[in-house]
C-alpha cells in the first residue's frame, strides 16, 4: 500500500497511547499516519493487563468480553510474613483485559476515525529543517522512506529512540526502573476470582512485588517486577516464587513468556521540541507505585491530539505552542505522579518488618489512597507509633536525608 | 565494543534500548541490534534485562 507523502500528524507506535492520540486526531479532521515497526498491532505484550475503571472508561471502548475478560473489584496485598489485606473501594475497581484485542479496537477505532496505519515500519530517524521536526525516516519492507508531517507524535514505548532523535534526554537511570517478566498460565487456582493478587518482601520482590492478575476461567498473569539496579534477574525471582508455591501451580502451565521494563520515576523533563511531542512511556508517564502506563499514555494522547489540534490550525509548530501540551500534563497527572512518587520512594526504604507493622495497623483504605498519592502522612504517623526505630527512618525520609 | 545478545533467552522486550545511555541498542521488529561504535562496554544494559540475556566483559544477569 503507497500512502501519500505528507500528513498533518504523524504518530509512531501503535500501542494503547499512539492509537488513541490517532483516534482524536482524525476525528479533529487532521490527516494522520501510525507507523509500528511489529507486523501485528498488539502482541507481544509487555504488561500485566490490570486496567482500573476510570481509564477504561477513558479508553471510549464499551468494556466487552472481546477485550475486558475478567471484572475485578478489589486487590489482595499479601505482605512478607504472609498476612493478608483486603482493599476494595470504587477506586479499585477494573479490568483484566485480553490487550492485545484491546490494542487492536483502539487501532479499529482510530481507522474508524479516518487515520492510516503502516505495519512492519520502524521509525530510523527523524527529518529536520534547521531544528524544527518536519517528519520521520523510515524503513518500511527493507526500503528506506521519508514522510513529511507537521507534527510528529513519539508513542513509541519505554525503549523510545525518537524522542533521543529530537534530542529530548530520556534514557531511564536503572534505580528508577523494574525489570519485568510474566507467564501467562492456565490451571492457576485464585484466592478470589475478582482480586488482584500483589504479594511483598525483599527476597520476593526488591521493590517491587509479584502479581496474580486473574483472566478468567483459571488463566492469570503471574508477574513481577523487581529493582532494575539488580543483578539478579527478575525471571529468576519469578521462578523462585512459583518454586515456593509448587503446590499451589502443581496443575497450572504457562501459554505466554512476556517480558519489559517499567519506568517508575518522574516522566522526563522536557517532552516537547520544535514539531514534536511525546507521549506515555517513551515519556516516562507511568504510575510509580505499580507500574500501571496504559490509562496515562492514553490521555497524554488526548493532550497531545488537542495541542497538534491548535498547532495545526495556527500553522506554528513551535516549542512555545507545543509546550502547552507538557503544561497541561503536569496540571492534570503530573502533580498527582509527583506524589506517589514520594510513596514510592518511602515504600521501597522499608525493611520486612515495617512493613509488617503496616500491613497489621494501616487501615486498607488508606493503602488504596497511597496509590493515588494520598495518606503517607497516617502510614508514617502508624509506623512511628508502633516502632520506636521507624521514628528516626521516618524522620530522615521527611528531612530527605 | 558491544554488548553480546543472546537470541536464544532475549525476548524482545526493549528493556536494554531504553537504559542504554548511548542509544547502541535498537529493539528491531524480531531482534535486538548493538551498534558496537556507540557501545562502550559500560555494563548498564546487564542488570536490566528480565532474563538475563545480555553479556558484556564476561558479565551476565544470573538465573534460577
Ligand atoms: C511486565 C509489565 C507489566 C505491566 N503491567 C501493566 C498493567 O497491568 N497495567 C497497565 O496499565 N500498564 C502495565 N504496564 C505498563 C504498560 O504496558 C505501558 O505503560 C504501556 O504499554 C505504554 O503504552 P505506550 O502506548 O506508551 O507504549 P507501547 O505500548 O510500548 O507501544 C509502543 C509501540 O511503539 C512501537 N515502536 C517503538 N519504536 C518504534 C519505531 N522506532 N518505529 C516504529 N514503531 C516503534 C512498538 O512496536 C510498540 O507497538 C506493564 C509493563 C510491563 C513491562
Ligand atoms: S554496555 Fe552500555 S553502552 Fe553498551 S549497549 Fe549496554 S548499556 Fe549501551
Ligand atoms: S532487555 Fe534482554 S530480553 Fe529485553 S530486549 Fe534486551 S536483551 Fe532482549
Amino acid at each position: 500500500m503507497n500512502y501519500q507523502k505528507e500528513w498533518d500528524v504523524i504518530i509512531v507506535g501503535a500501542g494503547p497511547g499512539g492509537s488513541k492520540c490517532a483516534r482524536a486526531c482524525a476525528e479533529k479532521g487532521m490527516s494522520t499516519l501510525v507507523i509500528d515497526r511489529k507486523q501485528q498491532v498488539g502482541p507481544p505484550k509487555r504488561c500485566g493487563e490490570g486496567l482500573s475503571k476510570r481509564w477504561v472508561e477513558l479508553s471510549g471502548i464499551e468494556p466487552t468480553p472481546r477485550w475486558a475478560v475478567q471484572y475485578i473489584d478489589g486487590a489482595i496485598l499479601i505482605s512478607p510474613t504472609g498476612k493478608k489485606v483486603v482493599v476494595a473501594n470504587s477506586k479499585t475497581t477494573g479490568y483484566v483485559i485480553e490487550r492485545s484485542q484491546f490494542e487492536k479496537l483502539l487501532a479499529e477505532k482510530a481507522i474508524e476515525a479516518g487515520a492510516k496505519y503502516m505495519l512492519k515500519t520502524q521509525a530510523t530517524g527523524l527529518l529536520k529543517d534547521g531544528d524544527t521536526v518536519t517528519g520521520v525516516k523510515v524503513l518500511c519492507d527493507g526500503k528506506e522512506k521519508e514522510y513529511k508531517a507537521k507534527i510528529v507524535i513519539a508513542a513509541d514505548g519505554v525503549d523510545s529512540l525518537v524522542a533521543r532523535y529530537a534530542g529530548l534526554q530520556t534514557t531511564l537511570p536503572l534505580t528508577e526502573c523494574d525489570s519485568g517478566y510474566q507467564y501467562e498460565m492456565a490451571g492457576v487456582p485464585l484466592l478470589d476470582q475478582q482480586k488482584m493478587e500483589l504479594y511483598f518482601g525483599k527476597d520476593v520482590a526488591p521493590r517491587g512485588y509479584v502479581w496474580v492478575f486473574p483472566k478468567g476461567d483459571g488463566v492469570a498473569n503471574v508477574g513481577i517486577g523487581v529493582m532494575g539496579s539488580d543483578i539478579t534477574t527478575a525471571k529468576y525471582y519469578l521462578d523462585k516464587w512459583i518454586d515456593a508455591h509448587a503446590d499451589r501451580f502443581k496443575n497450572a502451565s504457562m501459554t505466554e513468556i512476556n517480558a519489559g521494563v517499567i519506568p517508575v520515576t518522574a516522566p522526563v523533563k522536557k517532552f516537547y521540541a520544535n514539531g514534536i511531542m511525546v507521549i506515555g512511556d517513551a515519556a516516562r508517564m507511568v504510575n510509580p507505585i505499580h507500574g500501571g502506563g496504559m490509562g496515562a499514555t492514553m490521555e497524554a494522547g488526548l493532550m497531545a491530539a488537542d495541542t497538534a489540534k491548535e498547532a495545526v490550525d495556527a500553522g506554528d509548530v513551535s516549542e512555545a505552542m507545543l509546550k502547552k501540551y507538557q503544561d497541561k500534563w503536569q496540571e492534570v497527572r503530573g502533580k498527582e505522579f509527583a506524589k506517589i512518587l514520594q510513596v514510592r520512594k518511602f515504600f521501597e526504604k522499608l525493611t520486612d518488618k515495617q512493613m509488617e507493622i503496616i500491613a497489621e495497623a494501616v487501615d486498607p483504605q488508606i493503602m488504596i489512597d497511597l496509590g493515588h498519592g494520598q495518606g503517607l502522612g497516617t502510614v508514617i504517623k502508624t509506623l512511628v507509633a508502633k516502632s520506636p526505630d521507624a521514628a528516626k527512618f521516618a524522620m530522615s525520609f521527611l528531612t530527605g536525608e | 565494543m558491544a554488548a553480546k545478545i543472546d537470541k536464544e533467552l532475549c525476548c524482545y522486550c526493549g528493556g536494554c534500548a531504553s537504559v542504554c545511555p548511548f542509544s547502541a541498542l535498537e529493539l528491531k521488529g524480531t531482534y535486538v541490534k548493538c551498534d558496537p561504535e556507540k557501545c562502550v562496554d559500560c555494563g548498564i544494559c546487564v542488570k536490566i534485562c528480565p532474563v538475563g540475556a545480555i553479556e558484556v566483559k564476561g558479565q551476565r544477569g544470573e538465573n534460577k
